[in-house]
Parts: C-alpha cells; sequence; structure tokens
C-alpha cells in the first residue's frame, strides 16, 4: 500500500546543487524512533505517568461560562472551605504578572482580572488533595457576572473595526491596474475553518517548589524558555529561579507552543503559594475550551488572468478571528500572507491582512502556522479560474507556478532560487497517471448519476525559516564521558516528530560511533538556556546544526590528541566506525575519550547556530525570510454520494521534497501524518460555537479527527529521490514538520471536482471543512444552478 | 452475596473491596495499581488510548477483548482477566507480535496512542483471522492517532495478526480459563462503598426484585453511556443494579418467527444474528462506537438509554420490534414506536426494566434498509439515521415502515410519509410526493452535527436512495460502496 522505494532518478541534479558526503553512516538511515519500544511497551514516561511527590496537590481553574462578561463581584468563600483545599488564587494573588502572553504578544491575563473575554477563560485556581476535591470546589463559586455581548464573526469585528493587531499590506507591482486591464477578472470568497490539535496527551504541568523561590517545572511544551521566563515573570523571582524540564509531549502540533505557558504557570503559582508539589493536568473538555486553535480565515479575491489563464494581477483581502488576544497571530496573519501565493507567480499582487479581535479562545499556532490557511485562497483562486475558462485546473496550476529564472519573485520581494515544483508535478502527474485518471473519471461521472467521482493535483511550497528572525538560533550541550559514550542535550523538544533521534544520528554521525552510544535527554532551560521553541518545522535544521558544532568542537579537540598519539596531522585523523584512525593507526574512540581526559582536554562543548542569509523588513514585508522552501505535491481521488453529501477518498499519490533525508522512515511518517492532519482540517474536523459563544464541539465525540478508515486503502507515498537542498542545512535535509499538513489541500479540490461534476459550468462554491453537509449543500447550488 | 471483585491482573489473582463500584478501571489502574502504561485520552470512550482487554473463559479457552478502560466501572472486571500494555512484554522482555510490529513499521510517533493501539492489535490478533482492510477498520477505528496518519498502523495490524495466535497467552489459554473459572461463584455482587451501592444479580428474579426495591437505580448494561455520567458529569450515582451477571439476559435466539435479543446482549454479541438477517443493519452496526464500545454497549441500553440519535431505535422501529418490558413478575409487550414518550423519557413504569427485544423475522419479498449519516464514517454519531422497511405487492406498497433518528426529540416513525405511500405504486412521483411529507413531518434541530436544513434534505434524499436501491439494477452505484469492494 505504501511504498519506499524510489521512482527512477529521470534527471541529473543540477551540479550547482551541492550534495552530501555519500559516506555516511548514521545520517540518512531509516532508524526507528528512540522511544518507539518503550511506547509500544507503556514504559515511556509522560508528565502524568512520573511518580508523584508524596505532598502533591491538584489543581483545577474555574472557567468562564461566558464568552464576554464583566465580573461583578465573586464570593469564593465556599471554595475555600470546600473539603481537601490547600488554596485558591485570582488575579489579586499573582505576585509578579499576571500574563503570559508570549513576548510578541501579550495579553492572555492567567487569572481574568474583572472582566472575561471568551467561554473558558480562566478566573481562579484552587489546589486541594485531589482533583475531585478541586473541581468539587471550584464549582462553589458564587460569581456575579454582567453578561456583555460577545464579538463571535469577522463581520461584527470588521465592522467594529475590532482588532488584535494593526492591518497588515503586502504588495508587488500594481494590482488595481493589472486587474482593470485584465481580460478575464473573477471575484469570490472562500471561509476555512480552524482546527483543534487535539494532540493526545493534553496540556499539564508539574510544578515542584524548591529553595530559594526556585521552582522546577515539568511542562508538556514546546518552549521550555518561554515557559521558564514567564513563570519567572510571574512568580516575581529572576528567570535563573525557575527551570522548565520537558522529556516528551505526547503529540503539539503548535498547540503546546505558547498554550503550555498557562497551565504552568497556573501550577507554579500554587506551588509557591502552598509550598508543595502541584500538578495542573487538563481533561480533554477544559483542554479544548480553554486552550487556542487555528485560525478560521475569509479570504475575499479579486483577480485578473489572460485567456490561457495566466494571472495578471491579483487582490487579497485576508481576515481571520485571532480570538481575544494577539498570542501569535501577528506572525501567523504574516505567514498566511507569505504563502498567499502557494507555488504560483503573481505578477502583481496586493494582499491585506485583517485580524480580527473575537470573543474567542486565543487562536493560536498550529502546524503550518497561517500558511495553509494563505495557500487555500489561491487554491481557490485556481480552480475558479479553470471552471470560468473550462480548462482542467492543472493545466491552470501549471500555467501560473514560478519560473525558475524569471517569473520568480514573491509578493515579499523574496527570488525564489530553488523552484521544483515544475520537475514535481510534471513527475507526479505521471506517476499518478493523471491524465488517463481524469478521462476515466470524466466517463464515470457520465455513467452515474448519483456517485460523482473528482480529482485533484495541488502544489506545496512552504518557506522555512522563522519569519521572526531573531528565532532563528539554537544551542547544544555535548559531553563525551571517558568511557566513550556521549549524551546530548540540545534546546528542541520531542512531541513524536522523531527530532531527537535525527538529532542523535547526527552526533552519532559526526564521533563516527554507533547511535547506541549516544543518550538522549530531556529538554531542559538548565542545559541550554535561550531557547526558541520547537516550532515553524525548525527543530532539525537549527538543533541539528547546533549539536553539530558542539560535537565538532570536541571531535577536534580530540583529533589533535589522537595526532599526537598517532604521529600524523590532526586534519588526517578519521572518526568512523567506533574508532578514530590516522597514521596508519588506529584506536577505539572510547580510549581515545579516556586518553583525551588524561592529558586534561575538555570532552564537553555547547554548539551554536544562527542560520544564515535572512533579512526582513517587518513593516514593508520586503526580504528574505527564508532560507529555502521545501516543497511537495498530492493527488487525491474522491468519490461523492450526492444524497448526502458523504464521501470517501479513493486514492491518494504523493511526492514530497525533504533534501537528502536525515532518516527517511521519521520523514515518511511526517509526510503520511502531515497529510492526514491537514485532510482532516479540511474535511470532518468542524469547530463550531454557540449563539452565545460557547464551543460545543469540545471532546472527540463532537469533533471529529481522521479515524482509520478516513485513510485511502490506495495510498503511495514517496520521498522525492531527487530532492536536495542547494542551501547547506544539517546534511543538505530539509525541514519536514509542516509542509506536509498542506498536501491536505487536494483533497478538498478533489471533491471540489466532484462537486463541480454534478452541474455544468459556473463556479463551486464550497468552504472549508466539507463536511459531507457543505459538499451536499454545495451540491445543492451546483444543480440549482444549472 | 459477595461484596469483593475478583479478577486476574495479567497473571496475577487480585481482590478489590471498599473501593467505589463507579470507579473506573483507568483510575484504579493509574492510581492504586500503579500502572501508568495506559492513558486517559478523553474520558468518554472515543479516543482508545485507555484501551486495555478483557478475557473470559469459553469453550475452547479464552476469549480476549479490547475495551475502553476509562468508562469501565470496576466491577466489570469481576471474573474476567485484564490485561493491559504492561503484560504484553515476554518473560524476557522481548516485545511482544503486535508491538514487535508497531515498532518495525514506525507506527509509533508521539506514543501516547501506542498503548490503547496495541491493546486493540493484541486483541485482533488474538481473533486469529488475517484481517482484510474493512476487518483492521473495524477493530482500530476506536484507537485515534493524531501523528501518523494509521497507514503505519494498518500494515503493521496486517503483518502481526496474519496468522494462528501462538503467542504465550495463546499457548496458556487453557489454564488462564481454568484459573478463571475457579473464581466465578453464582453469588450476586453487592458493594456498598463511597456512598455507592452496587448490586449484580444473578438470575432475571433478582434483577428485578432488586429494581423494584430500588426504583431509582441506575441500570448499568456496558456503562458506555452510564460511564460518562460519571467521568464527564461528575454525577454521583447512589444505587446501580448492573444487569451483565444476569444468566440468559444477554442470549440472543430465534424462536416463533422472532429474533429475540436479551438486552443484556452487546452489539457484537447480535451482529452475527442480525447479519443473517438485514445485512445492511449489521453494515450500520459495525459503525456504532467502536469495537471497545461494541463490545460493551447493549442493543437493549441504546433502547432504555432513548437517545434521539441512538442508532438501532430507526431500525427497530421500521422493523416493527416488540420490546418486553419487566416489572416484578409481570410481563408486558409493548411496540417500539410506543415506547419513546419524549426527549430521554420512556413508556417504562417505576420499578420496570426492559428484558428483550423482539423483532419479526423478515418476511419473503420484504426489503430493509438502514442508513447512518455522520461526519466521520466511522465512530460518530448520527447527523441523521433512516431505516426503511418496504413490502411491495404488484408493484404497490403494501406496507412500508420508515423510522428516524436525529430528526426530532425521539426516535420517530414517519407515519404520514408512510400513509402517502402506502397503498400506491411504488414510482419515482409518488416518493418525491411522500418526500415533501416527509418534510412537513418533521422539524429538525440545529446542533454541532448537523443544521436542520441539512438534516431535511438528508432524510428526503435518504427516501430517495432507498427507492433508487429498490428500483435500479445492480450496475448503479447509489451509495458509496463498502471497503471490500472499493478499488
Amino acid at each position: 500500500m505504501n511504498i519506499l522505494t524510489p521512482p527512477a532518478a529521470e534527471n541529473e541534479t543540477p551540479a550547482s546543487v551541492p550534495l552530501r558526503a555519500a559516506t555516511l553512516r548514521v545520517v540518512g538511515q531509516p532508524i526507528e524512533h528512540d522511544s518507539a519500544r518503550k511506547q509500544v511497551g507503556g514504559e515511556a514516561v509522560y508528565i502524568d505517568d512520573m511518580p508523584e511527590p508524596c505532598d502533591l496537590l491538584h489543581a483545577f481553574v474555574h472557567l468562564s461560562p461566558h464568552a464576554h462578561a464583566r465580573i461583578r463581584s465573586m464570593d469564593l468563600s465556599a471554595v475555600r472551605a470546600s473539603p481537601g483545599v490547600v488554596a485558591v488564587m485570582t488575579a489579586a494573588d499573582v505576585p509578579g504578572v499576571n500574563d503570559v502572553g508570549p513576548s510578541r504578544g501579550p495579553g492572555d491575563p492567567i487569572f481574568a482580572d474583572g472582566l472575561v473575554e471568551y467561554a473558558g477563560q480562566s478566573i481562579f485556581g484552587v489546589a486541594a488533595d485531589s482533583i475531585a476535591h478541586a473541581r468539587l470546589a471550584a464549582e462553589r463559586a458564587v460569581i456575579d457576572f454582567e453578561v456583555l455581548p460577545p464579538v463571535m464573526t469577522i463581520d461584527e469585528a470588521m465592522a467594529q473595526e475590532n482588532f488584535v493587531l494593526p492591518t497588515q499590506t503586502m504588495r508587488r507591482g500594481d494590482a488595481a491596474a493589472a486587474l482593470a486591464e485584465a481580460a478575464h477578472r473573477l471575484r469570490g470568497r472562500i471561509e476555512i475553518g480552524g482546527q483543534d490539535h487535539f494532540y493526545l496527551e493534553g496540556q499539564i504541568a508539574l510544578a515542584v517548589p524548591g529553595e530559594d523561590n526556585g521552582m522546577h517545572v515539568y511542562s508538556s511544551t514546546q518552549h521550555p524558555t518561554e515557559v521558564q521566563h514567564l513563570v519567572a515573570r510571574a512568580l516575581k523571582v529572576p528567570d535563573h529561579a525557575v527551570v522548565c524540564e520537558t522529556r516528551r509531549m505526547g503529540g503539539g502540533f503548535g498547540g503546546k507552543e505558547s498554550q503550555a505557558s498557562l497551565i504552568a504557570a497556573i501550577a507554579a503559582l500554587l506551588a509557591a503559594r502552598t509550598r508543595r508539589p502541584v500538578k495542573y493536568r487538563l481533561d480533554r473538555d477544559d483542554d479544548m475550551k480553554m486552550t487556542g486553535k487555528r485560525h478560521d480565515f475569509r479570504i475575499d479575491w479579486d483577480v485578473g488572468f489572460d485567456g490561457d489563464g495566466r494571472i495578471e494581477g491579483i487582490d487579497f483581502v485576508l481576515a481571520s478571528r485571532c480570538g481575544y488576544s494577539a498570542d501569535l497571530s501577528a506572525a501567523i496573519n504574516d505567514r498566511a500572507m507569505f504563502h498567499a501565493d502557494n507555488a504560483y507567480y503573481l505578477p502583481h499582487v496586493n494582499i491585506v491582512s485583517y485580524r480580527c479581535k473575537t470573543n474567542m479562545v486565543s487562536a493560536t499556532a498550529f502546524r503550518g502556522f497561517g500558511g495553509p490557511q494563505g495557500m487555500m485562497g489561491i487554491e481557490a483562486v485556481m480552480d475558479a479560474i479553470a471552471r470560468h475558462l473550462r480548462l482542467d485546473p492543472l493545466t491552470v496550476r501549471r500555467r501560473n507556478l514560478y519560473g525558475k529564472t524569471d517569473r520568480n519573485v514573491t509578493p515579499y520581494h523574496m527570488v525564489v532560487e530553488d523552484n521544483v515544483m515544475p520537475e514535481m508535478f510534471a513527475e507526479l502527474a505521471r506517476t499518478s497517471d493523471y491524465a488517463r485518471r481524469r478521462r476515466e473519471i470524466a466517463a464515470f461521472n457520465t455513467r452515474n448519476d448519483w456517485v460523482k467521482r473528482g480529482i485533484a493535483m495541488t502544489p506545496v511550497k512552504f518557506g522555512i525559516s522563522f519569519t521572526f528572525t531573531q528565532m532563528n538560533q539554537a544551542g547544544a550541550l555535548v559531553h563525551v564521558y571517558t568511557d566513550g559514550s556521549v549524551q546530548l542535550n540540545h534546546g528542541g523538544t520531542e512531541m513524536g516528530q522523531g527530532l531527537f533521534v535525527k538529532v542523535a544520528q547526527v552526533v552519532a554521525e559526526e564521533f563516527g560511533i554507533p547511535l547506541d552510544r549516544v543518550k538522549i535527554t530531556a529538554t531542559t532551560t538548565e542545559k541550554v538556556p535561550n531557547t526558541s521553541p520547537t516550532a515553524a518545522s525548525s527543530g532539525s535544521d537549527l538543533n541539528g546544526k547546533a549539536a553539530q558544532a558542539a560535537a565538532r568542537t570536541i571531535r577536534d579537540r580530540m583529533a589533535r590528541v589522537a595526532a599526537k598519539e598517532f604521529g600524523c596531522a590532526p586534519g588526517d585523523v578519521v572518526f568512523r566506525d567506533g574508532q578514530a584512525r590516522g597514521g596508519g593507526r588506529a584506536m577505539t574512540f572510547a580510549a581515545l575519550a579516556k586518553l583525551a581526559h588524561s592529558v586534561r582536554v575538555s570532552l564537553s562543548s555547547t554548539g551554536y547556530y544562527a542560520t544564515p542569509k535572512l533579512h526582513y523588513d517587518t513593516t514593508m514585508h520586503r526580504g528574505r525570510p527564508f532560507f529555502y522552501f521545501a516543497y511537495g505535491a498530492s493527488v487525491s481521488e474522491v468519490e461523492v454520494d450526492t444524497l448526502t453529501g458523504e464521501y470517501r477518498l479513493r486514492r491518494v499519490d504523493i511526492l514530497h521534497d525533504v533534501g537528502q533525508s536525515l532518516n527517511p522512515a521519521i520523514d515518511l511518517g511526517q509526510i503520511e501524518g502531515g497529510f492526514v492532519q491537514g485532510m482532516g482540517w479540511l474535511t470532518s474536523e468542524e469547530l463550531w460555537w454557540d449563539s452565545a459563544g460557547r464551543l460545543r464541539t469540545h471532546a472527540p465525540s463532537t469533533y471529529k479527527i481522521p479515524a482509520v478508515g478516513d485513510v485511502p486503502e490506495d495510498f503511495r507515498v514517496s520521498i522525492w529521490q531527487r530532492g536536495r537542498n542547494r542551501e547547506n542545512a544539517i546534511y543538505r535535509s530539509k525541514a519536514v514538520g509542516e509542509p506536509p499538513l498542506m498536501l491536505g489541500i487536494s483533497v478538498f479540490h478533489a471533491l471540489r471536482d466532484a462537486v463541480a461534476a454534478c452541474g455544468t459550468g459556473g463556479q463551486v462554491e464550497l468552504d472549508a471543512p466539507a463536511t459531507p453537509e457543505r459538499v451536499l449543500m454545495a451540491i445543492a447550488r451546483r444543480q440549482e444552478a444549472a | 452475596m459477595r461484596d469483593t471483585i475478583r479478577f486476574l491482573l495479567g497473571d496475577e489473582v487480585r481482590s478489590i473491596s471498599s473501593v467505589s463500584p463507579t470507579r473506573t478501571v483507568l483510575e484504579w489502574l493509574r492510581g492504586e495499581a500503579r500502572a501508568r502504561g495506559t492513558k486517559e485520552g478523553c474520558a468518554e470512550g472515543d479516543c482508545g488510548a485507555c484501551t486495555v482487554v478483557l478475557g473470559e473463559a469459553s469453550d475452547e479457552g479464552m476469549v480476549w477483548r479490547a475495551v475502553n478502560a476509562c468508562i469501565l466501572f470496576l466491577p466489570a472486571l469481576d471474573g474476567r482477566q485484564l490485561l493491559t500494555v504492561e503484560h504484553l512484554r515476554g518473560a524476557d522482555g522481548a516485545l511482544h507480535p503486535v508491538q514487535q510490529a508497531m515498532v518495525a513499521h514506525h507506527g509509533s510517533q508521539c506514543g501516547f496512542c501506542t498503548p490503547g493501539f496495541v491493546m486493540s492489535l493484541f486483541a485482533l490478533y488474538h481473533a486469529g483471522t488475517a484481517p482484510n482492510r474493512r476487518a483492521a477498520n473495524e477493530a482500530l477505528a476506536g484507537n485515534l492517532c493524531r501523528c501518523t496518519g494509521y497507514r503505519p498502523i494498518l500494515d503493521a495490524a496486517r503483518e502481526a495478526c496474519a496468522g494462528v495466535p501462538a503467542d504465550r497467552f495463546a499457548a496458556s489459554a487453557l489454564e488462564i480459563a481454568a484459573r478463571l473459572r475457579g473464581l466465578a461463584d453464582p453469588e450476586p455482587l453487592e458493594i456498598v462503598a463511597e456512598g455507592v451501592r452496587f448490586v449484580a444479580p444473578r438470575t432475571v428474579a433478582q434483577l428485578a426484585d432488586a429494581v423494584l426495591a430500588h426504583p431509582d437505580a441506575t441500570i448499568l448494561a456496558g456503562g458506555t453511556d452510564v460511564g460518562l455520567w460519571v467521568t464527564k458529569q461528575h454525577r454521583a450515582l447512589p444505587t446501580v443494579i448492573a444487569v451483565e451477571r444476569v444468566a440468559d439476559f444477554a442470549r440472543v435466539e430465534e424462536r416463533g418467527g422472532v429474533l429475540r435479543i436479551g438486552a443484556g446482549a452487546t452489539y457484537e454479541d447480535a451482529l452475527a444474528a442480525i447479519e443473517r438477517h438485514w445485512p445492511d443493519f449489521a453494515r450500520m452496526t459495525r459503525r456504532i462506537g467502536s469495537r471497545q464500545i461494541r463490545n460493551r454497549g447493549t442493543i437493549g441500553g441504546n433502547v432504555a438509554n432513548a437517545s434521539p440519535i441512538g442508532d438501532t431505535p430507526p431500525a427497530l422501529l421500521a422493523l416493527d420490534a416488540t420490546l418486553v418490558l419487566r416489572r416484578g413478575a409481570a410481563q408486558r409487550r409493548l411496540p417500539a414506536a410506543e415506547f419513546f414518550l419524549g426527549y430521554r423519557k420512556t413508556a417504562l413504569a417505576a420499578g420496570e426494566f426492559l428484558e428483550a427485544i423482539e423483532v419479526p423475522l423478515p418476511a419473503a419479498g420484504e426489503t430493509f434498509a438502514i442508513y447512518k449519516v455522520s461526519k466521520r464514517f466511522e465512530q460518530d454519531i448520527s447527523a441523521v439515521c433512516g431505516a426503511f422497511r418496504l413490502r411491495l405487492h404488484d408493484g404497490n406498497v403494501a406496507d412500508i415502515r420508515i423510522g428516524f433518528g436525529g430528526m426530532a426529540a425521539i426516535p420517530k416513525r414517519a407515519t404520514a410519509t408512510e400513509a402517502a405511500l402506502r397503498g400506491r405504486p411504488w414510482t419515482r412521483e409518488n416518493v418525491t410526493a411522500a418526500m415533501a411529507v416527509l418534510s412537513d413531518e418533521f422539524a429538525p434541530l440545529t446542533d454541532m452535527r448537523a443544521s436542520a436544513a441539512y438534516r431535511a434534505r438528508v432524510a428526503r434524499n435518504l427516501l430517495l436512495r432507498f427507492w433508487l436501491e429498490t428500483t435500479s439494477s445492480a450496475a448503479t452505484l447509489v451509495r458509496l460502496p463498502e471497503w471490500e469492494s472499493a478499488a
């Protein structure tokens, strides 16, 4: 069903793109996840599995039932008197700053201070001897609310100019003039729903107070440094008093980038207050009500194009519901603008981005970080142009792809230097047999009145780097012990994506030792400080390079020791197969480590990396925000029941570029998993708020992520064997965390294609998520228009 | 009378007393038993992270079934073997074949869902039938994974579960069964702890007495809904009467032209008999909840619970089922259509309970279909569920019965639509006219599952689909093909 076998190489890679050495032993191997055996045995320890300190308290937080209300008064006497309660804390009890907004977006109170701005907002916290006692106590609060009307829709927010951040504009050329002169012009709108992360492990923190106002926080976070800093600020202690440690998360997907701070801060505040360890674990419902999700977007577009479907000018208006606070919305909405082109050249382009404030939980990072939403806009445009000109949408997509030497400048004025989309499209069109299947589907649809099929091929071009340039740095710490075993630590966090094994592979490769000689350790702010979040697909790129730098520093020192011993030049010492060799002699890595120690050479080093080449003007939206681009393409074929809107995915073909893979097994897992998560976002995953602004889909009974049966039987996934990275990323690999999510867009467009087959001519109006309901209603509109 | 729960935890006999009988197995495992391999993902039986396996003695040895520990109350362990992910490695630490396959196929990324998948795979392994894709889907639909996209897990399932079970559990099945029989006795279980009185009678007469004595008691069958009252609504259940130990209460048998489904029969217990007579009903049943849920949930509970979105009531309405109700020694029979009075309100009197469901076997020439429409194909709650039973005579509708779920506050028959069709030719024109009647007959709600407009449109279209299926040639695709026949 799935194939790791590569298609035969077609053309030679251009000589200008360097390859990595062909002699690698560990890097590039399909090695299992470092914790796989522990995980299948139930032995991998997540925070809730850790042995509990004997005097542990459990936290529970009272959440706002209202989307928008003023707190007139709060009587918590019954809460305090409730059995087992040890402490109750409100905004007034926070010794430091009552805010856990990320540094670039403050405005997220730990406990509401007089005003609640979303249903699910934290109002006060209770620590008790059991979770049942804490919950029972929290329910006994008497709170007098003055309920205010909530702002829930983009229309309401726009009408009231209710924004969390200033409106941004990105432009190149003269879109208005191009639109006015274009032979054809179309306007449209697409609405794209949000998405809950639905990591299987809910948010959790365990805070253990120590001496000298110290606090050790075990947090399920993608951003230990930010947890450390925000906890310190809330406790009013220096950063050095707080340690944040994260061994692994049970999934993150962006949902534990900024959102973990609130959970950690509440646990730490209650721990500091009681001087007892406090665990705060959200159950699924509270997690989904209380913590942020993917932004939903509304995209209005106005496009001018020629008779071949080539875009001449385009105007986009992006509006997203950011919820009640800024959080990471600046960068997320920026990234939506950066990906409004996807893989297409837009000669004259104007993009306006509104960041709407609504009375909902603050929308946050989610795999793709605005990029997927931006792409959904331009892909809707491609589809509309094709329907208008009665062309195959693939034809229109191919005609608009970026060029190699011309038509290669993005709306933010960055030259696309590494464009491989035309080759990947050609290869996938051939291997997926697109043309033949397109004909067969047309014939099928002629024969069948009630079930219709559709097919679509869509590209992904995704910019790799944090667009906030400062964040593109990383540190690592490597120790070699005198028995030759190695301990590795870096600032990246493991959430299942395989970062730890990839970075360990890099270190093993540098020392020429087997992977099992490298011990992977928990991420902690004690070992590597001031780190960036594990986000933006950057984990391997940044931490791999930092760990490589640390390993090389030690290796160079060891090489000098060996050179003296061997009587050769340090540059002639080779580390391979557990040995150092040079001058015709060899010794084991362990023996060399012992020797180095005996001659007083340090076997420990930090390593540091900062991504080169990046510069960006955030006000003009010009520059080079990305080190390189990752590419991919997918073809999906669906079958739709026109009486109910139900559908099934018949076949999927994926070709994805990871440069030269660090670990093809791990990368394949990211590609397949990303695709299915993207498909879920655009199909069955629907967030539904009631008229009072309460989320009503806050558990898996009502919020439907893909299940096993949603995966097609015919699922052909290939890592692009010709993939290279022209930039000097770690071992010439490419980032793979986020880009595959957007491969799921082909499913949405295959559904549009099937809907199109239900009528003749005109446009398809289908928003996301394309639930059976939206599909059926789109079919009805299509049939009624015909 | 016994007040101690006795079971095997792996190989070890355990006894539990003085613990609340509504404590969940998951809480007990992660708390008192200090076995934290089993995870909580949702506490409502929808994600499968808590999946464990319950073993029961059978004639041939052991039957191991996957269940959700998060909504399973402790007394359900009595007389059974509980296996968790910690029990699977061999004595030498070697991985079990299903664990090994998960590693080899890279089926575990973040790992939080993994113990649940491993246990579902363990149950599938012991089913001993090389699963095709549909069977694998059915075994795994109750386990959500957010990382892998499932393909590697499916590959692991096909590789590890392809042969005759040959692990140490299979080797010692007879011995385990004997040990379980040694724990068994005919005594009712009665536990009073932490403010909960729990009674598990062993005969129908004992059950009838208990219900009469405690008319306000919660009657517990599989607990796939009652479990959530505790884990989600944090309700206290002062008195619980469990039916799962009542002899013959789960019996499914054909007699006198009816299929009699004991109120304690789980979906899986009843599936084979349903399949024989109404393949479409069986197809739909396989989509109710998940394997874990169907291993515990009962059709009787689905009926007595009277949820407007339960999936078996529409079928039972269309099939003209009779419900056997019992109060003390007195039995009465009620047509299913007269059972549902209002939102979660039934015709059950105080002290009365559902004893069995009697479904008339299909008459010659009768056609039955049931359609479940939901956002997700598997393990989802219906937006609309429509069941149709038709008898034609000379091209005219001799009789038609239509039952709907999701269209009203109760599972409801479409009597006006039926009347509009009865006695008339079974033609597209008459069906189209009846679709308009159907629109007038129901005023569905808008909620998170579907809008009122969608529900109304789908309900009409399901009638059309039924007409198409009964009148079109087999070559005409009217609904999406089943997994086996999907290309």
